[in-house]
C-alpha cells in the first residue's frame, strides 16, 4: 500500500470515477440543481444593491461574484462524508478495505472523476458571466489564472478532507450525519457562499480568516473576480494551504484510529 | 372508510411516538441543534440588513416574521414529512416497496405516515419565539383576522410542502440513485426564508406558481401583518388544493413505473 502503487493506480481510478459520473448523469443534474443557491442570493443581493452599492459591490459586482461562487462550488464539490457514513453503517466499507489501496484514494478518485462533467456545467456559466459583467468576471492579470487554479485545488482538498474527517466520525459514533449538518450550517454562514465575506460585520470578519470555510468557496470566487491584489491573494492562499495540511492531518489521523474500531456489521 | 384511515393514522402516530419516547435524549440534542440552526439562519438576515432600513418593502422585523414561518415550516417538514418519505426512496431502491403495495390501504397514505419525529416540534417553538420577538420590536400585535388567516395558511403551506415532497419522491421512480433528494429539496426550500418580493422577473414567477415558496412563508407573514388581500388568501387555498391534486396524479402515474427489483 505504498504511495507509489497509489500514484500508479490513481489515474485509472479517476477514469472509473468519470465513467460512474457519466453513468449517473441524472444524479449529477440533481446535484447541480441543488447548488443553485448562488442564483437565489444573487437575486437577493441585487435587490439590496438596487439603490446604492453595498461595500464595493454594486449590482453587477454581485452578479459576477455569485456566478463565480456557483462555478467554484461546482468544481470544488465533494460528497465523501455521505459515502463513508453510508458504507460504514452498511458494512460495505469492508469491500473497499480488501483492495490493495487505501479507501481514501478511491474516494478521492471517485469525487475527482465528476470534475470534468462539472466543468461542462461551470464553463458556460463563466462565459455568461463574462458576457454580462464584462472582463471583471474572470482574472484580469495573467497571475490570476494560476492562483485561481491553486485556489480551486486547495478549496477542493479542504472540502474533500473535511468530508473524510466527518465521514470517518461514523466509526466513532452511530452516524456522523448530524455532524455534517452542523458543518454545513457553518459552511453556509462563513464560506462566502451566501454573501462575500468582506460584508460580514467586523467581529466575524476577522474570525473568518482563521476558519477553513472561506477557503473552500470564497477565496476561489474572490480570485476569479479580481477582488485581491497579488500580495493579499498570496497571503490568503498560504492560509488556505495551511488549512489543507491541517485538515489532511486530521482526516488521516481520524481514519487510522477509527479503522481499528470498524466491525463490518452485516455486509 | 374515513374512520378506518383515521384509526390507521392513530396507530402509525402512536408507534412513532413510542419510538421517540425511547430516545428522550434526542429531545435535548434536537432542541440545541434547532436553536443553533435558527441563529445561523438569521446570520444572512443581519448581514443583509446592515445599514439598510428596508429591502423590497420589508423592514427587518417584518422579514423576521418570514424567517419565523420558515423555521416553523422546517419543523413541520422535518418532523412530519421527510422522515416517512425518505423511507420511500429507500424502498424503491431496494425493491421493498412491494410490501407496502400489498397492504390493503392506499400506498401514498401508508408511506406518508410511517414515521414522525415529534422532537422536531422544537422548531415550531423557535418559530413562535421569533414571532413574539418580531412583534415586540414592532411594538404592536397581530390582528385577530390576520392570525386566523395565518392559521389557514399554515394548513395550505403544509399541504403544499407535502405535495412538493410527493412530487420529488415520484422522481425516484425514474432516476434510481437519488440519495441526495432530501438535500436537493432543502436547498430549494431554503429560498423561502426571504420575502418573495426580493425576487423579480422569472424567479418571482417560478417561486409563486411553479415552486410556490412565496405562498408558504411570505403569505402567512403578510397575513400576520394584516397586509394580505382576501383574494390572495382564496387563491392560496385554491392553489394548494390544485397542487395537491396534481401531485396525487403524478404519484399514481409514477407508481405505475415501479418495477420491483428482485433482490
Amino acid at each position: 500500500m505504498s504511495l507509489r502503487t497509489a500514484a500508479r493506480a490513481f489515474p485509472t481510478l479517476v477514469r472509473i470515477g468519470f465513467s460512474e459520473a457519466l453513468a449517473y448523469r441524472a444524479e449529477l443534474l440533481i446535484w447541480v440543481l441543488s447548488t443553485t443557491m448562488p442564483f437565489i442570493m444573487m437575486a437577493l443581493w441585487t435587490a439590496v444593491a438596487r439603490d446604492a452599492p453595498v461595500g464595493r459591490y454594486g449590482q453587477e459586482g454581485f452578479v459576477g461574484y455569485f456566478l463565480a461562487t456557483f462555478v467554484v462550488r461546482q468544481l470544488t464539490g465533494a460528497w465523501a462524508a455521505w459515502q463513508i457514513n453510508f458504507e460504514v453503517r452498511q458494512g460495505t466499507l469492508a469491500m473497499r478495505l480488501l483492495r490493495p489501496i487505501s479507501p481514501i484514494w478511491s474516494y478521492a478518485a471517485e469525487n475527482l472523476g465528476a470534475v470534468p462533467m462539472r466543468f461542462l456545467v461551470g464553463v458556460p456559466v463563466a462565459i455568461i458571466s463574462v458576457l454580462v459583467v464584462g472582463p471583471d468576471a474572470v482574472p484580469r492579470q495573467w497571475w490570476g489564472w494560476p492562483l485561481l487554479a491553486l485556489a480551486l485545488l486547495g478549496g477542493w482538498l479542504i472540502t474533500f478532507l473535511a468530508n473524510v474527517a466527518i465521514g470517518t466520525m461514523a466509526l466513532y459514533m452511530e452516524s456522523s450525519q448530524k455532524l455534517m449538518d452542523v458543518w454545513l450550517v457553518l459552511f453556509f454562514v462563513f464560506s462566502g457562499y451566501m454573501y462575500p465575506v468582506e460584508l460580514l460585520p467586523p467581529v466575524m470578519r476577522s474570525l473568518v480568516d482563521w476558519l477553513p470555510f472561506r477557503y473552500q468557496i470564497g477565496l476561489g470566487a474572490e480570485v476569479m473576480t479580481n477582488a485581491h491584489s497579488l500580495p493579499t491573494a498570496l497571503k490568503l492562499l498560504a492560509g488556505q494551504w495551511l488549512w489543507v495540511l491541517g485538515m489532511g492531518a486530521l482526516a488521516v489521523g481520524l481514519w487510522r484510529r477509527g479503522l481499528r474500531r470498524f466491525a463490518a456489521y452485516g455486509g | 372508510m374515513l374512520r378506518r384511515y383515521l384509526r390507521l393514522f392513530g396507530v402509525q402516530l402512536r408507534s412513532s411516538s413510542l419510538l421517540a419516547m425511547q430516545y428522550r435524549g434526542d429531545f435535548l440534542l434536537e432542541g440545541l441543534i434547532s436553536i443553533f440552526w435558527t441563529f445561523t439562519a438569521l446570520a444572512p438576515l443581519f448581514v443583509v440588513y446592515q445599514g439598510r432600513k428596508a429591502i423590497a418593502g420589508w423592514s427587518f422585523e417584518e422579514a423576521l416574521l418570514v424567517v419565523g414561518w420558515f423555521t416553523l415550516l422546517q419543523g413541520v417538514l422535518e418532523g412530519a414529512i421527510t422522515p416517512s418519505l425518505n423511507g420511500v426512496v429507500d424502498h424503491i431502491r431496494k425493491g421493498t416497496l412491494d410490501f407496502v403495495l400489498l397492504k390493503p390501504a392506499d400506498a401514498q397514505f401508508l408511506v406518508s405516515t410511517t414515521r414522525f419525529l415529534p422532537w422536531r416540534a422544537t422548531n415550531i417553538l423557535t418559530g413562535m419565539v421569533i414571532f413574539i420577538y418580531a412583534f415586540h420590536q414592532m411594538g404592536r400585535g397581530p390582528s385577530l383576522p390576520g392570525l386566523l388567516a395565518a392559521l389557514v395558511l399554515l394548513g395550505t403551506s403544509t399541504l403544499l410542502l407535502y405535495s412538493m415532497w410527493i412530487l420529488t419522491v415520484s422522481a425516484a421512480f425514474f432516476v434510481v440513485r437519488v440519495d441526495n433528494l432530501t438535500y436537493f429539496f432543502q436547498s430549494i426550500f431554503d429560498a423561502a426564508r426571504w420575502p418573495s418580493s426580493v425576487f423579480k422577473g422569472a424567479l418571482s414567477v417560478v417561486f409563486t406558481f411553479i415552486i410556490p415558496l412565496a405562498l408558504m412563508t411570505t403569505f402567512p407573514a403578510q397575513a400576520m401583518l394584516g397586509r394580505l388581500p382576501l383574494q390572495a388568501l382564496v387563491a392560496a387555498v385554491a392553489g394548494a388544493i390544485a397542487f395537491a391534486f396534481l401531485s396525487r396524479k403524478v404519484w399514481l402515474r409514477s407508481i405505475g413505473h415501479y418495477t420491483s427489483a428482485s433482490s
